[in-house]
């Protein structure tokens, strides 16, 4: 058999390799192995085509999707001392800070955003896995108050999308005090009846879902995301078991009564638009892509027209479906 | 018989041999012979104020951990009257890692809510280790709800490795039963005083921890990891437990200075477990002048100033 695989395998290689593409315009599903061309991928939402496993998408992406006509306004994050416990382990902790910069473009682990979603105003936070794996420090603490005192002066909803391994090691006691921290910025926004609603996206565990991102007023997750408290490796490590499978995804914490809904990508803004509207005793959204300013809008009965209008009642509420009226 | 940590050594061979030679004395009453035990015993008592007096983060995990530290249990003994346990969270089961009743402080009704870890194989096994489960969690929250509508102050005991990383654990929201908890702490109306008397073990001991005033023992540690969990995450090695230590800052100093905690309680000598009965009465007295410190403070007052308090913190890095 030896033989055979000495002689065959360099050239299968050889094959592949000469076929391998730049990294940029294909991305392998890393669930069921579809190569999926970037610009799909990138309409997908970062969710594969073939078998919809929801891919990480940046925070700027997510605010493009997320938002009307992908506008929204970057709400500033007071900055934090930086490497307060002067922390080294294999390397200093501002090497690893520089290193996460360079290498995600990113200042730090979450972007807070504000703008309207189907012409509801909102401010959302959202963490970044790539950043040091959108573990939990001063700054993202400070991002978090940030947005909760935003959205309480502009009485809108904060919409949060988690994305963490934990908290950061390399600011210590201080990354944990940031779970107490938190804790005040989502009491802020209750006591403003102001409704918060946390995404929760892959993989969201440790003390960020012991504080933030389990506090919700609704809890949503994306498909198969985990979500724990302990992740399943030190847990099959403590009892000497193997865990049932899809154990802390998503599935199984709605299974489990820990969720409110488990949704997908493309679906997630509506949901978002549907529930925060309700929340705040706003009339439905119009849940059609707004008619383009120049265009007369055939159905909804715009009495100022042009963009600045506020949005007129749904368009189905005289019953004619908005499809039809549009041929 | 005396547990000695690996540091101790030294002195465990000077204590042993004070103790042959004193047998020995018992025997034969030779007179030198007891001398020279007395000798020792001072030799090792330099030693032990020498081991002490310069104890390195990893070796304070280490007291921190000693099996004959007085547990949250001993606490409750001997400090407060009238201990009346109250048991189960309502929904699930009543979880043994987390002790909780009213008693009196000098005479001051209060809710006391500590970890347990057990002393011996049994008890260590019925308290889980001081892990506790989302039903020790949410015992805590009827608990602290119940203080706060009564208007009795809290009193909390931190001593724990940390939440339990089990399966039913998961399953019942471990980290929502944690959240949770954290945020009754930030609500309720009434003095909040937690000590950290042995190991503040990350999100498991924060839930408890987010107080009004914050003591800890001089040999405690608090901390958002283990040591060695620390280590083999950022060292991919266990073994460099003694740099993470270092590096995490989780002494009780360390802690002073860049304000998390607000009161350090001195240990005696050679630590908690040598005189256990100082101990407890040293953390009674600094716990009962934080609460006289609170006295007469309005619910809405304290709730600003706590939530002031964590929101402020980490603003200040380690001083120079």
């Amino acid at each position: 058999m030896n033989w055979i695989t000495n002689f065959v395998r360099p050239k299968v290689n050889a094959l592949f390799a000469r076929r391998d593409t730049p990294e940029n315009l294909w991305t392998k599903c890393p669930e069921c192995g579809t190569m999926l061309f970037h610009r799909e991928l990138t309409k997908a939402l970062m969710v594969c085509t073939n078998c919809d496993h929801h891919m990480a998408i940046s925070p700027r992406d997510r605010a493009a999707s997320l938002f009307d006509g992908g506008t929204y306004v970057e709400v500033p994050v007071p900055a934090p001392i930086e490497d307060p416990l002067r922390f080294r382990d294999q390397k200093p902790y501002p090497a690893r800070l520089k290193e996460a910069r360079r290498a995600t473009g990113q200042h730090e682990a979450m972007l807070v955003a504000e703008g309207e979603i189907g012409r509801t105003p909102i401010v959302a936070a959202i963490q970044d896995f790539s950043f040091m794996a959108g573990s939990m420090g001063m700054y993202v603490g400070n991002a978090i108050v940030a947005a909760a005192e935003r959205a309480v002066e502009r009485k809108a909803p904060l919409v949060l999308f988690s994305a963490a391994g934990g908290a950061r090691m390399q600011e210590g006691i201080l990354s944990l005090m940031q779970m107490p921290r938190t804790t005040v910025a989502v009491q802020m926004l209750k006591e403003a009846g102001l409704p918060y609603v946390v995404v929760l996206t892959h993989p969201t565990t440790g003390g960020v879902t012991a504080s933030y991102a389990m506090l919700g007023d609704v809890q949503i997750a994306e498909p198969n995301a985990l979500i724990c408290f302990a992740g399943p490796r030190v847990i099959e490590q403590t009892i000497r078991e193997k865990l049932p499978e899809g154990f802390q995804r998503a599935e199984y914490l709605l299974d489990h009564g820990m969720l409110d809904r488990v949704t997908h990508r493309k679906d997630l803004r509506e949901e978002l638009i549907v529930i925060t509207r309700m929340l705040t005793g706003q009339p439905p959204a119009i849940m059609a892509e707004l008619p383009p300013p120049a265009e007369p809008a055939p159905l909804v009965e715009t009495p100022a027209g042009g963009e600045g209008a506020e949005p007129a009642p749904g368009p189905d509420e005289d019953g004619t479906p908005p499809a039809k009226a549009a041929e | 018989m005396t547990h000695y940590l690996d540091f101790e050594k030294p002195l465990a061979e000077l204590e042993g041999k004070a103790a042959e030679l004193r047998a020995l004395a018992a025997q034969e009453e030779t007179k030198d012979v007891v001398g020279e035990a007395d000798a020792l015993d001072r030799k090792a008592k330099d030693k032990l104020r020498e081991l002490y007096a310069k104890l390195t983060p990893w070796q304070k995990a280490q007291v921190a951990r000693h099996p004959e530290r007085p547990h949250c249990v001993d606490y409750v003994r001997e400090l407060f009257t009238e201990w009346t346990p109250l048991a189960g969270d309502r929904n699930f089961a009543d979880d043994h890692a987390v002790i909780g009743g009213l008693a009196r402080l000098d005479g001051r009704a209060v809710m006391v809510i500590g970890h347990e870890k057990g002393h011996d194989t049994r008890t260590r096994i019925e308290r889980n280790f001081g892990m506790a489960r989302p039903e020790g969690y949410r015992k805590a929250i009827r608990l602290m709800e119940l203080a706060g509508r009564f208007g009795v102050p809290v009193v909390t005991l931190i001593d724990t490795p940390g939440a339990y990383p089990g399966k039913g654990a998961e399953e019942r929201g471990q980290s929502e039963a944690i959240a949770r908890s954290t945020e009754t702490c930030l609500r309720i109306g009434v003095p909040i005083v937690a000590a950290i008397v042995g190991e503040g073990g990350s999100g498991g001991a924060v839930a408890f921890a987010t107080g009004d005033r914050i003591l800890m023992l001089e040999h405690s540690i608090y901390s958002v990891i283990s040591p060695e969990g620390c280590a083999s995450i950022l060292w991919k090695d266990a073994e460099k437990m003694r740099e993470a230590a270092e590096a995490l800052r989780l002494t009780a100093k360390d802690l002073s200075q860049l304000g998390v905690i607000d009161r350090i309680v001195e240990e005696p000598l050679g630590g908690a477990h040598r005189d256990r009965a100082a101990t407890i009465r040293a953390v009674g007295e600094a716990i009962e002048e934080e609460l006289k410190a609170l006295d007469g403070q309005k619910g809405d007052a304290l709730v600003a100033a706590r939530r002031r308090k964590f929101l402020d913190m980490g603003t200040k890095g380690l001083a120079a």
